[in-house]
């Protein structure tokens, strides 16, 4: 397919220069024309922030909901057509904060579905306020004092709650997200793969420079299939692993579990109000 | 001396949860309705899985009858603190049927007749004190003189998950009950008038959840989302129960955000969708609701009232959340207010709702309470052939536009996976593509876009229904859950000169309510909150005051007998 294929033509594009934001759209852009999927296959859910207005800025069907909330309408998207490739992405802030418990619950009904998440560290539309992702000590105009949270680990809870496909990747290496990408597309069932990317107006602690000499590649005989292992290793903090930590195939995702594909495979949208087993369910409320 | 001699005999049950009150209604009620009787019954319930005091109130009429009582005919409760829960219903015309050591001291006490029953003696001889609430049906059914062979069949049909030993010993009980009816001294005997037809055997009875979640499978919902919570559960819990049968996937949301929003995205993919929820349920949705407004994705909200603020009473009723329901959401966009008062409102409106809600790209709220979904009688018929369903969504072409302008504001609604076109939809302020935008042209044309609906929304109204003479002097007027209790208690004071308007749409209202409320003399509200919401929005949207409001808010829902005495006071 056409490596343009998802290009949107000449748009104002409300990113700062230098923004991660790019590398991880231009990549996108690529990885689905390379997957050979049609822009009409694909829709991307987005929240709100910077992050979240990606799905603008390329050819897709697009759900730009509300902060915290694109979960949620993508699990409901792909449950009524399963055979729409689906991809939720945003920020940190957006996914791991104010989304926090439809990102655990997620995880949990494991939809067929890929979660991108920008993790940047900060909030950059509000203007450089601490995000969940945030390092301990970090001073924002809000955290005078330096972050006192403990920094959320969404690999290490992804994991916890025994995600089918949890993968880091960074803005870095462009190679090692496109191929991230690919694969978390490919994999069937719920697919976090959470990308370190620099915000240059309001992040100066965690920058391009810093990414490189702090994170390190998952070496080739690392078996993504150890539980105990990939928590492990996503405990770390000294350097930060990037690459897939962990995949369980076992899982059935939630679309294969509905009882609606049991009897046909038919999308939801081209069925019609079962008015005859209406009349059957009503004839026999009759009797009882 | 004959103690009941009505055609109308109201049977209250009341004891604590747990304990087989439930399964005790349900056999009363299928014998007396398989018998041939009218059925109404509704039930008021605490907060609490086990213990307390519940009660079910059954009517069984000569004629269809729907709308609570307090008085109590024959009073079966089922232990002391019962006695104390309902001892304001109970007179010298109730009967109870109970076993008077078990109520002592405060039995004795009671203005009313007592039929003492041993029991506990008569419950260990078939198998067990549980059997004594199946000795109660057989007494009831004794009294209502029904073929022993029907009695049979019911309790068979009742049990008949279990072994067949469970099965004797419960033929045992009702057989034991039955006899113990038919020895009641002749002073005692209580004269039972209400009739049987044969046909209304073979009616249906429905509840309002039932109503409700029927409605919606006849509207085309293939999707419901929502978060567990008192009373709206029961809808949730149908269509979970009915998923494989009528296509719908029902799925339990971590919180009702996530239920608003999966439900968007279900209907944004092409599939009718649906959340049902009460008050602080509701309160978490608001956000999404005016997500559904911006991106005019319809859907479907059961919003099931309950008393609030916060939580409130749990499990009791109110008609308090109607202003909640119609200014929820920040921000200005169209919506439909839909309040059944009858079953058959419950079902067809549900099934108008999906479509208006189509046809609209609006929410679309079905507002009951506790008190409608709870009850239940039997009604003879749904009419499926009455139902229309309208298919709204195209298939999209290449250069297709999510936002495209026209007359009505109503754009072609297109969905991603049908047709080569690409639906952008953005809860930012977008172009015509669906596209976040800053233009204050744009902004101004689509705020326009989305409220100029309300023309039509307003045009095609459901009007109210009147309910007696045209030439009333009183007009009472009501909306929702209400609708009988306030035609009989209207009929009881006075149906030459009363008459009853009920509003099953609350917002928008028909134009032509303005010259309908205008003629008679004097204007009565009666509604279940303390603040007459329908009368402000009568207020707001007509200019029209309405002087007396008969309100009430203590949580449960105005009795016949109580309303009717108020109704009195009113046209002195």
């Amino acid at each position: 397919m056409d490596i343009n294929s998802y290009d949107i033509g000449n748009i104002d594009i409300a990113w700062c220069p230098g923004c991660g934001n790019f590398t991880i759209w231009k990549v996108l852009k690529e990885t689905l024309s390379e997957l050979d999927l049609e822009p009409r296959e694909v829709v991307i859910v987005s929240g709100i922030g910077q992050a979240a207005k990606m799905p603008h800025y390329l050819k897709c069907h697009t759900f730009n909901g509300l902060h915290g909330r694109s979960l949620p309408p993508a699990t409901g998207i792909k449950a009524v057509n399963p055979k729409l490739t689906v991809i939720a992405e945003s920020g940190d802030g957006d996914m791991y904060g104010e989304g926090g418990n439809h990102f655990i619950h997620t995880i949990r009904r494991n939809p067929n579905i890929i979660n991108i998440v920008h993790n940047n560290m900060v909030y950059g539309l509000t203007k450089g306020q601490a995000s969940p992702t945030s390092q301990l000590g970090f001073v924002t105009p809000v955290q005078v004092n330096g972050v006192i949270l403990e920094p959320l680990n969404p690999i290490t809870v992804a994991i916890a709650l025994n995600a089918s496909f949890v993968a880091r990747t960074s803005t870095v290496d462009t190679d090692q997200m496109k191929m991230i990408f690919k694969k978390a597309i490919q994999h069937k069932g719920y697919a976090l793969v959470d990308v370190f990317h620099p915000c240059v107006s309001f992040n100066k602690i965690n920058t391009y420079q810093w990414f490189r000499e702090n994170t390190y590649y998952l070496e080739k005989s690392y078996d993504p299939k150890n539980k105990f292992d990939a928590f492990k290793r996503a405990s770390e903090t000294e350097k930060l692993p990037l690459g897939i930590f962990y995949i369980n195939r076992d899982k059935s995702s939630f679309e294969e579990s509905l009882n609606v594909y049991q009897e046909s495979n038919e999308s939801l949208f081209s069925r019609h109000a079962e008015l005859s087993r209406l009349q059957e369910f009503i004839n026999k409320k009759k009797e009882e | 001396m004959k103690t009941i001699k009505s055609e109308d005999i109201s049977i209250v049950l009341c004891g604590p949860a747990g304990q087989g009150i439930q399964t005790a209604e349900k056999l009363m009620v299928s014998i007396l309705r398989k018998a041939g009787h009218n059925i109404f019954a509704t039930k008021e319930y605490m907060s609490r899985v086990r213990g307390g005091s519940n009660s079910i109130t059954i009517r069984v009429s000569s004629k269809p009858v729907s709308a609570l009582i307090d008085r109590m005919d024959i009073l079966i409760p089922l232990d002391r603190d019962a006695l104390k829960h309902v001892s304001h219903r109970i007179s010298h015309e109730t009967v109870l049927i109970g076993e008077k050591e078990k109520l002592m001291p405060d039995v004795e006490k009671l203005p009313c007749r007592i039929l003492d029953i041993p029991l506990s003696k008569l419950a260990k001889e078939t198998g067990g004190i549980i059997y004594s609430n199946v000795i109660t049906v057989g007494i009831i059914s004794g009294l209502f003189q029904i073929e022993k062979s029907l009695v049979h069949s019911c309790v068979k049909k009742s049990f008949n998950q279990k072994e067949k030993e469970i099965i004797d010993r419960n033929l045992n009980a009702i057989d034991k009950g039955i006899d113990t009816a038919s020895d009641f001294s002749s002073d005692l005997t209580i004269d039972i008038k209400a009739k049987k037809e044969p046909e209304i055997g073979k009616e249906m009875i429905l509840n309002g959840g039932e109503a409700v979640s029927l409605g919606a499978v006849a509207g085309g919902c293939h999707f419901i989302a929502s978060y567990p919570m008192t009373p709206s559960t029961p809808v949730l819990t149908f269509l979970a129960q009915h998923a494989e049968t009528f296509h719908v996937i029902a799925e339990q949301a971590e919180d009702e955000i996530a239920a608003i929003n999966m439900a968007l995205g279900a209907s944004y993919a092409g599939a009718r969708s649906m959340v049902t929820t009460s008050g602080g349920g509701f309160a978490l949705m608001v956000e999404s609701l005016s997500l559904a407004g911006m991106l005019e994705t319809p859907i479907v909200i059961h919003l099931a009232q309950r008393p609030g603020p916060a939580t409130g009473l749990p499990t009791r009723t109110e008609q308090g959340d109607l202003l909640f329901a119609l200014h929820a959401g920040h921000g200005e966009f169209p919506r439909v207010i839909f309040a059944p008062g009858t079953l058959e409102d419950g079902f067809f409106l549900t099934q108008k709702a999906f479509n208006l809600a189509d046809q609209y790209q609006i929410p679309v709220f079905i507002l009951t309470d506790q008190y409608f979904i709870d009850s239940y009688y039997n009604i003879p018929k749904l009419d499926l052939s009455k139902i229309k369903n309208q298919e709204y969504i195209i298939k999209t072409g290449q250069n297709y536009i999510r936002y495209a302008p026209s007359k009505n504001g109503i754009s072609p609604r297109g969905i991603p996976g049908y047709g080569d076109g690409l639906v952008v939809v953005d809860s930012d302020e977008h172009d015509e593509e669906g596209h976040i935008t800053e233009s204050s042209h744009v902004r101004t044309n689509m705020v326009n876009k989305r409220l100029k609906k309300m023309d039509a929304l307003i045009r095609e109204a459901l009007p109210p229904e009147w309910i007696g003479p045209k030439d009333c002097e009183t007009l009472v007027i009501c909306w929702g859950s209400t609708v009988h209790i306030v035609f009989e208690s209207v009929r009881n004071v006075n149906l030459e000169k009363m008459a009853v308007l009920h509003f099953k749409q609350v917002y928008p209202i028909a134009p032509s309510v303005s010259d309908l409320i205008k003629k008679p003399k004097r204007l009565v509200m009666v509604e279940n909150n303390a603040t007459a919401q329908f009368a402000q929005i009568i207020k707001t949207q007509l200019n029209i005051d309405i002087p007396i409001k008969l309100l009430k808010y203590d949580g449960l829902a105005f009795s016949v007998e109580e309303l009717t005495q108020r109704l009195k006071k009113v046209n002195l």
